[in-house]
């Protein structure tokens, strides 16, 4: 798989934290939801390193977009999310990954999991199941510390129809008008809200590491079954 | 306090060196028989190399390690990788 | 050619300026590299041996009983075959001539091995005469877990791969027994000043 180069054509900011660059890659392949790519930087003194992002745009967008947090001693993020700007470049391979995929081709239900910046591939996901008008059902349950962690929230909130719910829950918010669910997401939630291990859905759960190990616990613990669940692990930051 | 990824983070890598998508290839423990896509292996990749061990027993399956101009694969760890033929028809 | 993009820096590093060996940058953090899981090691459980080749241990030191050994505090500079280099790193340990003193043996090498399954391979011959040491305690503090707490050997004159963590022993043997990355492509002997990271170089 060769390095493309990617150039930035729009920043946006989504929270205090989190950036999504839409970047005009060339020679771009088409790619499927929940995919990732492979970001490298390289500095003038020839030192370079890279990170695995996942494309936050579903099949068909018109630009390829990543959404990034900052994290504050990382290493890539905070560039990609505080220095690079219009035009800047860089260069990404992908898109990579065959198993944290959804493409629509089965109807089962669909019950997506994702803590902090773990909604970005689920995102992707929820995106293409609109823009495909697939009759799966498909539920989000998605995680963050406030409402200003909240990404894509105004989207998230848009999507949801007849065959698409989106539950979202804060696990710090102090301000009394939320009128959401508060508390992580914990085998009481996945119950109230997810369906039953008898429907069989297929469980996507993507966030840092220890929120992936204690949600998929909870699944199994539920009684569905661990093959049908899929985990994305971005590490003990989150990414 | 583990560091590990799951093997689907070590797509990338190992897609210079398969012309499959190996991380959808089920792969049995050598040391336990352990059966699961390497997708879903424990990666660390935050090492000299990469590792994917078992999610099982924790024996590493996978070994890589790569230099400007050479790559070294170990899969001792590896009984059997079941590769399925709509994966090589990419 | 890769695609240089403005602005990036990358971990805060400096050339060595002929401080550290060829192909190396410093750096101000301690950046952590392990190949699985940090061990969860319980104190009471734990002990040191020295094995010979027949597979007996002619050695063995419980937790009390290393900390009991006599202990030096040493200040050297590491080198990771993945570049980086930290210079005057302070640690206080065991020196391996301690744990290997009056033992008599004609074995040319020695595996290091380590909770977790981790092995090294290195000449007998560099892990005397003041090369190595059973590390615990790294600039005034315990040795923490996830640098190889409680205690890891410490080769400095060598690629710190060769800088077991979490060892629990050291195994006598009469042939060299590359181990857990000398059998994937790294060096078999790695010293960074002749740049030996990986096979044949």
């Amino acid at each position: 798989m060769r390095w493309l180069v990617a150039t930035v054509a729009e920043t946006v900011p989504e929270t205090a934290r989190v950036v999504t660059l839409r970047l005009d890659v060339p020679d771009w392949p088409s790619h499927r939801a929940g995919q990732h790519v492979d970001v490298r930087l390289t500095a003038e003194d020839g030192y370079s390193t890279q990170r695995s992002y996942s494309i936050a745009s579903p099949p068909g967008s018109e630009r390829l977009e990543l959404t990034v947090e900052r994290i504050d001693d990382g290493e890539v993020s905070p560039y990609l999310t505080t220095v690079a700007d219009l035009g800047d470049q860089f260069e990404l391979r992908g898109p990579i990954g065959g198993w944290f995929v959804w493409d629509g081709t089965d109807t089962a239900p669909v019950l997506l999991v994702g803590g902090g910046s773990g909604v970005v591939p689920l995102r992707a996901i929820l995106r293409h199941h609109a823009a495909s008008g697939s009759t799966a059902a498909m539920h989000l349950v998605y995680s963050a510390r406030t409402l200003g962690d909240l990404i894509f929230r105004r989207e998230l909130e848009a999507l949801a129809g007849p065959r698409r719910a989106v539950t979202l829950t804060l696990t710090r918010e102090s301000a009394l008008d939320w009128a959401g669910h508060r508390g992580r997401v914990d085998a009481g939630l996945l119950a109230e809200v997810g369906w039953p291990p008898s429907v069989q859905p297929h469980c996507y759960v993507c966030g840092p590491t220890a929120f992936v190990e204690a949600v998929a616990d909870a699944l199994v613990g539920l009684g569905h079954e661990p093959g049908r669940i899929r985990t994305e692990r971005f590490g003990p930051t989150g990414g | 306090m583990d560091t590990s990824l799951d093997g689907n983070a070590a797509a990338g890598a190992l897609g210079d060196l398969f012309v499959f998508d190996v991380t959808v290839a089920v792969s049995t423990c050598a040391i336990c028989g352990d059966a699961r896509p390497v997708a879903e292996l424990r990666a660390y990749l935050d090492a000299p190399g990469i590792v994917l061990r078992c999610a099982s027993c924790g024996a590493a399956q996978l070994r890589l390690v790569r230099s400007s101009d050479r790559a070294w694969l170990d899969l001792r760890g590896i009984q059997v990788l079941e590769i399925h033929s709509a994966a090589t028809a990419e | 050619m890769a695609v240089v993009s403005r602005g990036f820096q990358g971990r805060r590093r400096q050339p060595g300026a002929g401080l550290v060996p060829p192909g190396q940058y410093l750096v101000d953090d301690f950046p952590v590299l392990s190949a699985g899981p940090t061990p969860d090691v319980a104190l009471e459980g734990w002990d040191l041996t020295v094995v010979d080749q027949s597979g007996a241990v002619v050695s063995r030191w419980g937790w009390e009983e290393f900390r009991a050994l006599p202990a030096e505090e040493i200040t050297v500079d590491i080198h990771c075959v993945t570049k980086w280099s930290k210079l005057g790193t302070r640690w206080q340990g065991v020196s391996v001539d301690t744990i290997l003193g009056g033992i008599d043996t004609a074995a040319e090498f020695v595996v290091a091995f380590s909770d977790g399954g981790y092995t090294t391979n290195l000449p007998l011959a560099d892990v005397l005469d003041g090369q190595a040491w059973v590390a615990h305690r790294f600039e005034d503090e315990d040795l923490e877990p996830e640098h190889g707490g409680p205690a890891r050997l410490l080769v400095p004159h060598l690629y710190f791969w060769k800088s077991a963590k979490w060892v629990r022993g050291l195994r006598l043997s009469d042939e060299d027994e590359p181990g857990f990355w000398e059998s994937v492509g790294y060096h078999n002997y790695g010293d960074p000043w002749r740049e030996q990271r990986y096979w044949g170089d």
